[in-house]
C-alpha cells in the first residue's frame, strides 16, 4: 500500500536554513546539510528546498548546499525558488534535485511547465501555488506572496496539470504560520478538480492537524517547516502517531533518538 | 567497478552519489569497451520508453548490452531502465525492448480503470515491497516491511517467471524482477533511503 508522505521544507538563504512566519520575520535556524540528515534519519519521505537567496551572484551557495545534501541523503529532493527558465531546471537537476518546483516563474510564463515536462518528464515538475482568499475567491499570489495576480487558483491548478505538472504544492497563505491546521476547504476544492498528487502546505501546528489533513480524500502529502525545525513535533513521533490512527506511513528505525 | 550506462536519458547524479556512499567505484559511460571491462552494469532511465530505446540504438549500446547480459555480466535496470529489459512496451505505440526478461510494459491507468481502482497516476511515493520469491540475491538485505520510492505510469505485466517482489497499488505492481544475471527494480533504490542503498550493495555483491 502506498503511504502518505511527510515532507519538511527548508527555506535556504545564502546557504542557511531560514523560516518565515506569514512570509515575514525570517529567523535563522540551522545548517541545511545537518538538518537534512537529521530529517532523513527521522523518516522524512522527501525534502523540499526553497532557494530564497536574493541575488543571482550568491546562487552558487545554494547549489553547493544541494550537492552536499544529495551526496548524503538518499530520498527524493525537490527544489524551488528562482526557477524562471528551463536552464534553471538544468542547473538544479545537475546538482542532485529530483523534482523542480515552479511558482512565480510559471505564472509569468506557463510554458515553463510544458517545457520542463517535455524535457524531464511530468514527474519532475511540481507546480507550487501560494493561495489567499480575496473577496471569497482563491487567488494566486506571486513574488513570495507579496503580489496578487488575480488568477483563480482552481483554474490555475487545472491548467498546470494540463500543461504537464506532475504534482501540486498547495500553500495556503491564510493558514500559513497560524498553526491552527491545514486549509481543508481550499485543499478539498483543489483535490476535486485535479487528479495529480497534492502536497498540502501551511498551517500545521500539531500532530492532530495531519490526521485531519489525511482524512481528506485526494491529499497525498503534508509539508511543514517551523514545527519540525523548532522540534515542536518530531517527524518520527508524528509518523508513529499517524500509523496508530490507521494512516499508511513509512517508518524508519531511528535508533531511539527520536 | 560498476558502470552506469550513459545514453542521454535521466539524471545520474544521485545514483553516482549512492554508489560513492557505499564505497563502490563507479563510472558513468557510453563506451562499450568500458562496459565490457566493468564487473557489473546499471541501466538507469527516466522519460518515455520509445525515446529511450531509440537512444540506446543510436548510441550503439542496445546490442552490446544484450551481448554482455548473455555472457552473464550482472545487469540492473532501474525504473525505465527496468522496463527496457522487457520484450515490449505499449507506451505511446508499441516499441520493442531489449528482450532480456519476458514480459510487456503496459499503462497503469488502463489496469486501474479496469479494476475499478480510484488511484492517481503516476504511482508516486513510498510503497511496501512484498517478496514473492525471496531467494533473489538482490533481496539479500531487504526486510519484509521495507518501503521503496516509486515514480512511474507504466508497469510490467506477464513477467510471473521473473517476478521477485511486488507492491500493491490497486493492482500488483512488479517491483523487482530477475532473469538469471539480469535484474530490474521499478522503484528507485538510489532514492529509497537506507533500504535502497542496501539493495544496491546486494547488487554489487552478485557474482
Amino acid at each position: 500500500m502506498i503511504t502518505k508522505r511527510i515532507i519538511p521544507c527548508l527555506d535556504i538563504r545564502d546557504g542557511r536554513v531560514v523560516k518565515g512566519v506569514n512570509f515575514e520575520g525570517i529567523r535563522d535556524v540551522e545548517d541545511p546539510v545537518v538538518l537534512a540528515e537529521f530529517y532523513n534519519r527521522q523518516g522524512a519521505d522527501e525534502l523540499v528546498f526553497y532557494d530564497i537567496t536574493a541575488s543571482a551572484e550568491r546562487r552558487g551557495l545554494f547549489t553547493d548546499v544541494l550537492k552536499r545534501v544529495a551526496a548524503q541523503v538518499f530520498i527524493p529532493l525537490t527544489v524551488g525558488g528562482a526557477i524562471n527558465h528551463i536552464e534553471d531546471f538544468d542547473r538544479v537537476l545537475k546538482c542532485g534535485a529530483d523534482k523542480v518546483s515552479v511558482n512565480s516563474g510559471a505564472v509569468k510564463n506557463p510554458r515553463l511547465i510544458e517545457e520542463g515536462a517535455k524535457r524531464y518528464g511530468s514527474q519532475c515538475v511540481v507546480l507550487s501555488m501560494d493561495i489567499k482568499r480575496v473577496e471569497g475567491k482563491f487567488h494566486i499570489f506571486v513574488n513570495g506572496g507579496r503580489k496578487d495576480t488575480g488568477i483563480d487558483a482552481l483554474e490555475w491548478a487545472v491548467q498546470g496539470k494540463e500543461l504537464g505538472a506532475g504534482e501540486l504544492v498547495v500553500n495556503s497563505m491564510d493558514t500559513d504560520g497560524v498553526k491552527e491546521g491545514f486549509d481543508l476547504p481550499l485543499l478539498s476544492a483543489i483535490a476535486q478538480r485535479v487528479d495529480i498528487p497534492i502536497i498540502a502546505s501551511g498551517g500545521a501546528g500539531n500532530m492532530q492537524h495531519f490526521v485531519e489533513l489525511f482524512a481528506q480524500p485526494g491529499i497525498d502529502a503534508g509539508l511543514a517547516a517551523s514545527i519540525f525545525h523548532y522540534r515542536q513535533v518530531a517527524i518520527a513521533d508524528l509518523k508513529a502517531y499517524l500509523a496508530q490512527q490507521g494512516i499508511p506511513m513509512r517508518q524508519v528505525y531511528t535508533g531511539g533518538e527520536a | 567497478m560498476t558502470a552506469i550506462v550513459e545514453y542521454g536519458v535521466g539524471n545520474l547524479f544521485s545514483l553516482q552519489c549512492s554508489l560513492a556512499a557505499l564505497g563502490l567505484a563507479a563510472t558513468v559511460t557510453g563506451d562499450v569497451a568500458v562496459l565490457e571491462s566493468a564487473e557489473r552494469v546499471i541501466l538507469p532511465g527516466v522519460g518515455a520508453f520509445g525515446d529511450a530505446m531509440e537512444k540506446l540504438r543510436q548510441t550503439g549500446l542496445a546490442q552490446p548490452l544484450r551481448r554482455l547480459a548473455g555472457q552473464g555480466k550482472p545487469l540492473l535496470g532501474i525504473c525505465l531502465g527496468m522496463q527496457l529489459l522487457f520484450d515490449e512496451s505499449r507506451e505511446f505505440g508499441t516499441h520493442a525492448g531489449l528482450g532480456l526478461v519476458a514480459g510487456k510494459v503496459l499503462p497503469l491507468e488502463d489496469a486501474l480503470r479496469a479494476g475499478g481502482y480510484n488511484y492517481k497516476v503516476p504511482h508516486m511515493g513510498w510503497n511496501c515491497l512484498e517478496k514473492v520469491h525471496g531467494r533473489s540475491p538482490l533481496l539479500k538485505y531487504t526486510g519484509d516491511d521495507d518501503y521503496f520510492y516509486y515514480v512511474h505510469s507504466f508497469y510490467a505485466t506477464g513477467c510471473e517467471e521473473a517476478l521477485v517482489a511486488q507492491s500493491e497499488y490497486g493492482v500488483m505492481v512488479p517491483g523487482v524482477v530477475q532473469n538469471k544475471n539480469v535484474f530490474g527494480t521499478q522503484f528507485h533504490p538510489e532514492k529509497s533511503g537506507d533500504v535502497g542503498l542496501a539493495m544496491l550493495k546486494a547488487f554489487a555483491e552478485v557474482t
